[in-house]
């Protein structure tokens, strides 16, 4: 049989198992019953409610003709890690990681490496541009966080502002 | 009209006449505008990035300020509209249509006045249509039990499945998964902590705004990125005279009343608001007959303008009546709405009125100044909005990145909710690539915990027995509405107009 849906398809299985991932977990609570509803009842019963709407959906994905067969677009991996590893940088520069003995960086630091790795996901990328956006960026950051709204976030590297 | 709604009012606008509440009112309109004619970034994303930024406010400047920016982004979006041919937000794409011809016609002037003045118009009328409906839906609201609410919510969420784009089961089981989504963390009743893995943070649940800036805005940047870049012609330069001419009111006065009563009706559904309101007055003022000389729609008819705008920024209003009388959201930018309203410890719910009088009415009289300053913003000081759209998206998504990522930080000062947010934007880029909508799965988020309460409380009552859903005429009501609604929709006449209405142009 041929899918027919290619979104739809690994859609369908994408709910199918994480419903039944969730009902199955949710076997670890105690369920009870309608007049007294454990913690594992009402997960169990949309865990089964997702995986029988997932199944649904991919067998409509083998039987109903779509005009473009669904095709899933190319995957863009460069815009995806680009964008998530400035994020995870920005987490990691930010705050520290005591596992590996990395220092918080504090957020100027973070702002500039966040800016310049973001910017490498765009189609063209001027390094120049960034730097210019990042030090537009930090100073922006830095009045209407710190001074404006006072919020608690540490500005300089650990090892400056002690 | 009873006398009561003007002393209402008269307490609303004293709270909203006050320095500070009228400063974040205009904050929370000039963002929204802003963000309203930036393409790619919309409410949703900027409410969640705000929150955290709210905890310091008082409640009702910081509900002011959030509200400002959903209906300040139905204004700012119709000026992209119309002069990029882009909308800048979900509920002017038909917009583009005809206000982007009649660009191309170097009538972008009284394009732009229609959008402002029709918004104006229906954005006064919403405002009122709150201040009257609110009361007796409130009233209504005491009479629920659990079975009702919780059918309420059943309701509710198949509302927001059957008037949402594509296909009808992926967004039922979009909005299961975000009632599972919405289950992790401690279960009030049993204090067990559920599918947190034994991490500390996941026992207080997943992070609403890492949920929702994952999603909805690193999910829709990575997408807007792997699209090649777009020529677009921008009629920036050509802006001038802004007065539509007599035969043009002639023709926009009656759209924008059409827009107006078809917007602040669809707003109070379930699963409505501006998106759902756009598209149907469009769709109707396309079916009227036209008057002899008048250009056809998608050719620049100033109706195809001024109805949808008017109806977007009516249905917006309205769209608050569900949140503020029954405390159930009726889209993602409500659902919003119920988290900085849970942060600053007031219960969303038919309570808010007595218990809070200052923040219900203050907001309702918020919204009538925000339009006030709105027309303002977006027709004498258009230019200025005009300038932005000259910024390249190559310089302004690393900014929504950052403003993401602070915002998302500052929520706990927890480096945890950075990672959340990095699974999530994850999460949002399979959903683009699967074509499932997002929406849906953060109403289910947000509405899993109050119905798991209230199915847990409506059986607990009947012993078990689950006939109580049906046997309590209100809550029997709500669940043949919700079965109504299914129905119309897998009929096949309407299911192929509904592709069609979402495909169309």
């Amino acid at each position: 049989m041929a899918i027919k849906s290619q979104a739809d398809f690994f859609s369908g299985v994408m709910f199918m198992v994480i419903g039944g991932v969730f009902a199955i977990g949710s076997t670890n609570y105690t369920i009870g019953d309608g007049a007294r509803m454990g913690p594992g009842y009402f997960p169990l019963m949309l865990g089964i409610l997702l995986a029988l709407l997932g199944a649904a959906i991919v067998f409509r994905s083998l039987v109903v003709e779509t005009p473009d067969g669904g095709r899933i677009a190319r995957w863009a991996w460069k815009p995806l890690g680009f964008v998530l590893g400035a994020n995870l940088l920005f987490g990691v520069l930010l705050g520290g990681l005591p596992s590996i003995g990395l220092p918080a960086m504090g957020m100027i630091i973070a702002i500039f490496a966040l800016t310049i790795v973001a910017s490498m996901a765009g189609s063209q990328f001027r390094l120049r541009d960034s730097v210019l956006l990042a030090v537009v960026l930090a100073v922006g950051s830095y009045v209407a966080f710190i001074l404006l709204l006072k919020l608690q976030i540490q500005v300089w590297p650990t090892f400056i502002s002690g | 009209m009873d006398f009561h709604l003007f002393q209402n009012l008269a307490t609303g606008f004293g709270v909203a006449v006050s320095w500070v509440n009228l400063l974040y009112c205009l904050i929370g309109c000039i963002l929204g505008t802003l963000i309203g004619v930036l393409p790619g970034i919309g409410p949703v994303a900027t409410i969640a990035m705000l929150l955290p930024a709210t905890y310091a406010l008082p409640p009702v400047s910081a509900l002011i300020m959030l509200a400002g920016i959903y209906y300040g982004a139905q204004y700012g979006g119709s000026t992209t509209a119309i002069l990029v041919n882009l909308p800048g937000e979900s509920s002017s794409v038909v917009t583009c249509i005809d206000g982007y011809q009649m660009a191309r016609q170097g009538r972008a002037g009284p394009a732009l006045a229609a959008a402002g003045l029709g918004s104006f118009f229906a954005g006064c009328v919403g405002t009122i249509i709150l201040a009257a409906f609110a009361p007796p839906l409130t009233e209504l609201a005491f009479k629920f039990g659990p079975a009702e609410y919780f059918s309420l919510m059943v309701l509710g969420l198949i509302g927001a499945v059957v008037l949402a784009s594509g296909s009808l089961l992926k967004a039922i089981a979009m909005v299961v998964l975000g009632l599972l989504l919405g289950l992790v963390g401690t279960d009030v009743n049993s204090g067990v902590a559920r599918f947190s893995f034994d991490i500390p943070e996941l026992t207080d649940g997943i992070g609403f705004i890492a949920i929702s800036m994952g999603v909805f805005g690193y999910g829709e940047i990575i997408g807007n990125l792997s699209q090649p870049d777009t020529e677009r012609e921008i009629f920036t330069n050509k802006v001038k005279g802004l007065w539509p001419t007599g035969d043009d009111f002639r023709k926009m006065i009656p759209a924008v009343l059409r827009g107006t009563a078809l917007g602040s009706s669809l707003g109070i559904l379930p699963g409505g608001g501006a998106l759902l309101s756009s598209f149907a007055s469009y769709a109707l003022e396309k079916k009227l007959k036209m008057a002899p000389g008048e250009l056809p729609f998608g050719k620049g008819n100033i109706r195809g303008v001024a109805g949808p705008e008017s109806a977007n920024n009516a249905g917006a209003q309205t769209s608050f009546i569900p949140l503020l009388t029954l405390g159930i959201p009726p889209n993602p930018v409500m659902a919003l709405m119920v988290g900085a309203m849970t942060i600053h410890n007031i219960q969303p719910g038919p309570q808010v009125m007595t218990s809070n009088p200052e923040l219900f009415w203050g907001l309702i009289a918020s919204m009538w100044l925000g339009n006030l300053m709105l027309i303002v913003l977006n027709l004498p000081l258009i230019g200025m909005w005009i300038k932005l759209l000259k910024v390249p998206y190559r310089l302004l998504f690393p900014a929504i990145v950052l403003f993401c990522a602070i915002g998302v930080y500052t929520t706990n000062n927890n480096t945890f909710d950075v990672w959340m947010v990095a699974i999530f934007g994850f999460v949002g880029y399979v959903f683009l690539q699967f074509r499932v909508e997002p929406a849906p799965l953060l109403l289910g988020f947000i509405l899993g915990p109050m119905m798991e309460e209230n199915l847990r409380r409506a059986l607990l009552l009947s012993r078990g027995s689950w006939s109580v859903l049906v046997t309590r005429p209100i809550s029997l009501g709500l669940l043949i509405g919700a079965l109504a609604l299914l129905a119309i929709v897998l009929l096949p006449s309407v299911s192929a107009k509904r592709e069609e209405a979402f495909v169309e142009d």
